[in-house]
């Protein structure tokens, strides 16, 4: 049984239920034989994948959803081997170069050097290039993006780009001048609601208004996530009222249990416990910047106004040594410490 | 052949065709898929835009058939590299160009073995000989033909110490037949040996009127109707870099006309709405920009007042910009821009609040998470606002 979000995904543009303007946009440029390279961003959540399928569906016809996973070998000026995945239909290719790491660039160059130089063998295409999307576009090496440059503006008869990423500020100007910047805002809570009842009647679900409501704030306007909370309230519970709590993911749970222990308790005895916790959720794949960050948010709201300020200045701090540095549990475990210190010197009414 | 040896006539031919040289028609492939960039990259020096003191040197070089080695420095969207292209055609006319300008970019392989190889055997070369018979006199007389080829080496500034300093001793051993220009944005990553060997060609930001100008012509010639302001927006947006504002238009341009021809299937009722034009809007959606209300809303958010926290309306305000998926650096650029030329705000405050902005650039260019770092900033301003 597929997910409720992979099985009520849109499949073409007009089933999109937000922005309307874009969806038009999007099938204006599809329709008008002159499509130029995309880059998309926006929200994790916000529905910009979606969103390019629908468009790859208006400019090709139903034959892009016919895809196959081709496992592809290259191979790097150090003779060393790297298997790469891609996705790939008849019409478009799909690639993620970040699995690759460093060596994203030799992928970029000799996959997109493929594509261009063949041309389209169906006489029935409806356009005449190919289109590749790039996934995680901003976790792109300098290189990779470099490389990209030269390729976008010789070969843009063969071939275009769509590059999805959560945000332009790590892509190079270069880049960000060849191509149509699309922005994909989050859902508002409303339309996250009128998806959450639209879901729920077609699964034959009970409309509870109130709970949806409630649903699409927790989520923070990602509709992913409302749709996975949405789908965990229905399996859990046979009588669904109002208020049926919500059950947030483990994760999410563990940490504010994290939090609700450094706000009770600020000793090195209880930054040892934590820090086991920090392991449990590091050896869960949970990325440390978001464990910052859920934490944080769930600190700041036990705090007082004053202390508020200070709290986010030293998450932010740290935040920025998770990403420089080599070893997460360093700076979570300092972000801890930290924390415990302020609040410490905050009930002592000392200055900090 | 008698035209080759006898200078001093084709000179002056040149001389007098030097005004007169833009008739070269140019077949303007009505290519929709050309980018405009490309597309109206000006053909001879005096088309150029801006720039009047380079043009005029180089236009004086041009007569006297003799060049020196070039160092082209600015920012980017200013001409450079495509002053050196008008004046490579300028002189060698479109049968000549190929063999004898070689033009080498970033994304060229340009280490230090390319360097040795491919630029020493261009500039080692014998010259290649200009059109020969009747039509070869004519040509003669178009184009000065000097007896030298040119190498450019655009985004001269990403090349590798080592690869330029392979460079010292080849432009001097050639020089006979061979001269040098090195396009860059930063003069200062030229390592000093090089720089001395050429003179140097300082190109300045564009103006605004003279980039309006510039905008206006090619949307003319596109049929592209611009609503009011839209030039403004589009100088303002590409901080005086023509080629961004150039590419915008397009992009722009684009976006609007596909919208109106796929409406025109739709429902061909609407023909009283005013035919589609390209608004300050859409170039600022385009490029990315902000709405001012936004960031009017975070600047008000983050006001201090008398009571209750700045805290709540800020991390509002702050969700909404990251959820609406803002780029951060486009949040501080705007937010930079508003702070700093506020008068109310002293300038000892001033000075702390440009530390901050500074350090959260650099968290941002690391790659720190954008929702943190927005709102460690607007807190931090926040509270230096209310001190003192």
């Amino acid at each position: 049984m597929a997910l409720l979000v992979d099985k009520h995904r849109p499949r073409s543009l007009d089933a999109l239920s937000y922005h309307p303007d874009l969806s038009e946009r999007l099938k204006a440029l599809a329709q008008s034989g002159d499509f130029p390279h995309l880059l998309v961003y926006g929200p994790s959540g916000a529905g910009k994948k979606t969103r390019i399928v629908a468009t790859l569906k208006e400019l090709y016809g139903p034959g892009v959803e016919k895809i196959k996973i081709d496992s592809r070998i290259f191979q790097t000026t150090s003779n060393r081997k790297l298997e790469f995945n891609i996705v790939a239909s008849v019409y478009h290719l799909e690639i993620t170069p970040s699995d690759v790491g460093n060596y994203d660039r030799v992928v970029i160059q000799d996959l997109l050097k493929e594509v261009a130089q063949t041309q389209q063998v169906d006489a029935n295409a409806k356009q005449r290039f190919k289109v590749v999307v790039v996934n995680e576009a901003d976790s792109l090496s300098r290189d990779a993006q470099a490389a990209l440059r030269r390729t976008m503006e010789k070969y843009s008869p063969n071939l275009r780009l769509i590059l999805l990423a959560n945000s332009t500020a790590n892509i190079i100007a270069p880049i960000r001048s060849r191509t149509l910047l699309v922005r994909v805002a989050a859902p508002s809570e409303e339309e996250i609601c009128k998806v959450l009842t639209k879901v729920g009647k077609m699964e034959k679900f009970k409309e509870v208004e109130g709970l949806n409501k409630r649903i699409a704030k927790e989520s923070g306007r990602n509709l992913r996530k409302a749709l996975l909370m949405f789908e965990a309230v229905y399996a859990q519970n046979d009588n669904i009222n109002e208020r049926t709590p919500i059950p947030p993911p483990d994760w999410e749970a563990l940490i504010a249990q994290i939090a609700d222990e450094i706000i009770a308790e600020r000793t090195p005895a209880r930054l040892l416990q934590v820090r086991a916790k920090y392991y449990d959720l590091l050896s869960h794949c949970i990325p440390a910047t978001m464990v910052l960050k859920t934490l944080t948010f769930k600190l700041i709201v036990k705090v007082d106004d004053e202390l508020k300020g200070e709290v986010v200045k030293w998450s932010a701090y740290y935040e920025h040594r998770i990403r420089m540095g080599s070893k997460v549990i360093f700076h979570l475990e300092a972000f801890t410490a930290k924390f415990m210190g302020i609040y410490e010197r905050h009930l002592m009414g000392m200055e900090f | 052949m008698a035209s080759f040896f006898d200078i001093r006539a084709r000179k002056a031919a040149a001389a007098a065709n030097a005004g007169s040289s833009k008739a070269p028609a140019s077949k303007q492939e009505n290519n929709r898929l050309q980018p405009w960039v490309e597309k109206y990259r000006p053909k001879t020096l005096s088309d150029v835009t801006a720039q009047d003191h380079t043009i005029t040197v180089l236009q004086r070089t041009l007569q006297a058939s003799n060049l020196p080695h070039m160092l082209f420095y600015g920012p980017p969207g200013t001409g450079k590299t495509s002053t050196i292209l008008a004046l490579a055609k300028e002189l060698y006319g479109p049968e000549l160009i190929h063999s004898r300008v070689l033009e080498l970019n970033a994304s060229d392989e340009r280490g230090i073995s390319i360097v040795r190889e491919k630029v020493k055997d261009f500039a080692r070369q014998q010259l290649s000989n200009p059109p020969s018979g009747p039509a070869g006199i004519e040509y003669g007389k178009r184009y000065p033909m000097p007896p030298f080829k040119i190498i450019i080496l655009d985004e001269a500034d990403s090349m590798t110490q080592d690869a330029q300093s392979a460079l010292r001793r080849t432009m001097e051993t050639y020089s006979k037949i061979t001269r040098f220009c090195l396009v860059c944005n930063y003069v200062t990553r030229i390592i000093d040996p090089l720089a001395s060997r050429c003179s140097k060609f300082r190109f300045k930001s564009l103006d605004k009127s003279n980039a309006g100008q510039r905008l206006e012509e090619i949307a003319k010639l596109e049929g592209v109707p611009l609503g009011e302001g839209a030039v403004d927006a589009l100088v303002k947006c590409s901080d005086g870099d023509l080629r961004k504002a150039i590419t915008f238009l397009q992009s722009a341009a684009r976006l609007v006309g596909a919208l109106s021809s796929g409406k025109k299937d739709a429902d061909a009722m609407d023909v009283d709405e005013p035919a589609n034009e390209v608004t300050k809007e859409t170039v600022e959606e385009i490029a990315g920009t902000i709405p001012d209300d936004t960031i009017d809303a975070l600047l008000k958010a983050i006001q201090p007042r008398k009571n209750g926290s700045v805290y709540a309306p800020t991390a509002e305000t702050v969700q909404n910009i990251v959820a609406d998926g803002w780029s951060a650096t486009q949040v501080l650029t705007q937010l930079y821009d508003k702070v700093i030329y506020d008068e109310k705000i002293a300038d000892l405050k001033k000075g702390k609040i440009a530390m901050v902005f500074s350090e959260t650039d650099k968290r941002l260019v690391d790659g720190a998470d954008e929702h943190l770092a927005i709102l460690d900033l607007v807190l931090r301003i926040s509270s230096i606002l209310s001190s003192g």
